[in-house]
């Protein structure tokens, strides 16, 4: 069988692949940031219950413990908006350094089976240990990301003719697909299926303070270690011999950006479920405003994908009240036909 | 000569592996008859099967065990079968109708039906089949659509990927679905999507039998055509095959079987792409071959999985889907670091 596709790419020079719009993207940043603000104040004032968004900024200010509305805002409703920012952030960077260190269009946590590695171990502990922390929690689940990654690369690379996207992605989705019916089997037989369905279901709803202050050191660490790794990404996007010919420790980078999406995927899906296509998604659109240096890349998808998931979880509790609408469905609801719209746009002929 | 000589061999070897799989399978059919929740012994077995056994044995081979049996052999035919054909077509040997999402849309169907119609029970046997028809020909229509370009026809790569897209949009959907059953309905469905043999009477295996009759044939009849395709699209236009409207006649009839399958056994994935293969590796590559031998194997891989799914723990059931993707996934995973493309 010939190799049957190619990602499009002009044959350039290293300098003239890596083109850049700083501006646009410290623009985007900026405006982004103001926008996220806007759009927690939004998520925070809207729900089943509307609070005026002063009696926000005075919740936010003087917390009054006696006042319901504060209550509402602190215990339930801030925590669940700042999650959904620090995950889509999470989502979106892993899938850059995804794309960028695989070379790979399709390259995303929840396509190549990270997610459902973080689910299965998450599965494996609900059913045999319930009464972890989160704080543990979150450590599984970075194994179960881990386990993933080593599944879906090790065979990558064990393989003939390397990561073409449809060996990625095939390879992605028989991992996930095997560990999917093994959670499946596993919750069954415990019978904690609908638990399991609901936590994979993906929804910020349940989050606590306490998961945030989990979380968000992670994260934050996590992002920081993307946004050094950036340069090295840069280059390597460009290829194993022109990143080695410019005296890159390829393998090195790698280990760095694995080990950041590892945390990423996890530290999120432990915390969220499984939420697929922000970091296919994000990272697309992100490159085609701001072009293909990393340094830019990474931080205008952290902005991107924060946006996205707030703003989508907020209109999924909008759409019919007092009910809401899983996140993860809407999410997939616009990045099903973005997938296609990348596979009809990237992916060759070969007719 | 030489060619046809090699042909004959070819032939001969098909024959005896057919004969020697169809032996397994009737083994594999006897264990399977003898282990349950309730212990059989072989003698106790035959004595029923021919007529001499008590009305409670009776009962639990007759109306438990032996449609579960032979549905078992029925859907692991059909997915078999609709594995090669899809790999066929795509001219990716790693296709299989649930990589590709052609599982996922019969399942929408059905879980869509659940949700709506509480009153399930009464009328679903028939009609599950020809609802997870419709729901598999959407998604294939769909995958299809969005892999053909104007000029250019159907590429496999994207054919695939199309594919792969459908099934997690699909399965997104299908949370959200059934986050709103009971506990109870919850627990059906999401046994059936574990890739369950639930539906264990002679209903289902009515049900079924009529498209796997009809279905199989075509799959044989088709065969040649798609020994023609592997031989990649230059070469199979150039032989004057109408190529586009023979693939599309082979999509239907593996989304045809794949539907009807998933519809009473659920989402069991990985045996239409372990059947084929196995079947390529006992004897060559050539459809005509595949075929048959793949549907063999695709039965007997299920069964056992089914057999030992009940058996394994002492009061409660694996899914044979669960069973399936365990021995499945690892081998896909090998063959994918195997092939070249």
């Amino acid at each position: 069988m010939t190799r049957s596709t190619h990602v499009k790419g002009r044959q350039t020079s290293p300098k003239e692949e890596i083109w850049s719009r700083p501006y646009a993207a410290l623009l985007i940043i900026i405006g982004g940031l103001i926008l996220l603000a806007v759009g927690l104040a939004f998520s925070v004032a809207k729900g089943s219950r509307s609070i005026p968004l002063d009696v926000v900024w005075q919740a936010l200010i003087h917390f009054n413990p006696s006042n319901q509305e504060h209550q509402i805002i602190w215990e339930l409703r801030l925590p669940r908006a700042i999650a959904g920012a620090l995950v889509g952030a999470s989502f979106a960077v892993a899938g850059a350094l995804m794309q960028g260190m695989t070379r790979n269009p399709l390259a995303d946590p929840g396509l190549l089976g990270i997610n459902a590695g973080a689910g299965f171990v998450l599965a494996i502990c609900f059913a045999f240990f319930p009464g972890l922390s989160f704080n543990q929690l979150i450590m599984f689940s970075f194994l179960g990301a881990a386990l993933s990654v080593v599944l879906v690369y090790g065979i990558g690379s064990l393989s003939r003719g390397g990561l073409t996207p449809v060996r990625l992605a095939l390879a992605g989705s028989a991992v996930a697909a095997m560990l999917v019916a093994l959670s499946e089997g596993i919750a069954l037989y415990f019978r904690i299926s609908q638990d399991l369905a609901f936590w994979y279901a993906g929804g910020v709803a349940g989050v606590t303070w306490n998961q945030v202050n989990i979380l968000w050191p992670w994260i934050t660490a996590a992002l920081i270690g993307a946004l050094l790794l950036s340069r090295s990404i840069t280059i390597l996007s460009l290829g194993d011999d022109v990143a080695s010919g410019l005296g890159q420790r390829t393998a090195l980078v790698r280990l760095g950006a694995v080990l950041v999406v590892m945390v990423l995927a996890g530290a999120s899906v432990s915390t969220v479920g499984a939420i697929g296509f922000i970091g296919l998604m994000i990272p697309h659109a992100a490159r085609a405003l701001v072009g293909v240096d990393y340094k830019w890349l990474i931080p205008t998808s952290a902005i991107l994908g924060a946006l996205l998931l707030v703003f989508a979880d907020t209109f999924g509790r909008l759409l019919n009240p007092p009910t809401e609408q899983p996140v993860s469905a809407l999410i997939a609801l616009i990045g099903v036909p973005y997938f296609f719209y990348v596979i009809r746009k990237k992916v060759g002929d070969n007719l | 000569m030489n060619q046809l000589i090699f042909s004959r061999k070819r032939t001969v070897r098909t024959i005896i592996t057919l004969v020697v799989l169809a032996v397994v399978a009737f083994i594999v059919l006897l264990l399977s008859m003898n282990t349950g929740f309730t212990k059989m012994s072989p003698l106790e077995v035959l004595r029923t099967l021919f007529g001499g056994g008590t009305a409670r044995d009776e009962l639990i081979l007759f109306q438990f065990r032996l449609p579960r049996i032979v549905i078992a052999l029925l859907v692991g035919m059909g997915l078999a079968v609709a594995g090669a054909i899809l790999q066929g077509v795509s001219r990716n040997a790693l296709a299989d109708p649930g990589i590709l999402g052609i599982n996922s849309g019969a399942g929408l169907a059905v879980v869509l039906f659940v949700v709506t119609n509480p009153m399930r029970e009464s009328a679903s046997p028939m009609l599950l089949p020809v609802l997870a028809l419709i729901g598999a020909f959407a998604a294939a229509t769909g995958i299809y659509l969005m892999a053909y370009k104007k000029n250019k026809g159907i590429s496999s790569s994207r054919l695939v990927l199309s594919g792969i897209a459908m099934a997690a949009g699909i399965n997104a959907l299908m949370i959200v679905l059934t986050l709103q059953l009971d506990p109870n309905e919850f627990n059906f469905i999401a046994t059936w999507q574990a890739g369950s043999i639930w539906g264990s009477s002679w209903k289902f295996v009515i049900a079924l039998l009529p498209w796997i009759i009809v279905l199989l044939p075509a799959a044989l009849w088709k065969a040649r055509q798609m020994d023609v395709f592997s031989l990649g699209d230059d070469t199979a236009t150039g032989l004057g095959s109408f190529l586009n409207r023979q693939r599309l006649l082979l999509l239907v009839i593996a989304v045809a079987l794949s539907a009807a399958c998933v519809a009473v056994s659920g989402g069991i994935g990985f045996i239409g792409l372990l059947g084929p293969h196995i079947a390529r590796r006992l004897v060559g590559p050539r459809y005509e071959h595949v075929i048959p031998v793949s549907a063999l194997i695709g039965a007997v891989l299920l069964l056992v999985a089914d057999m030992v799914g009940r058996t394994l723990m002492e009061n409660s059931e694996i899914p044979a889907g669960v069973m399936v993707a365990i021995i499945g996934g690892p081998y896909f995973l090998y063959l994918l670091a195997r092939s070249r493309a």
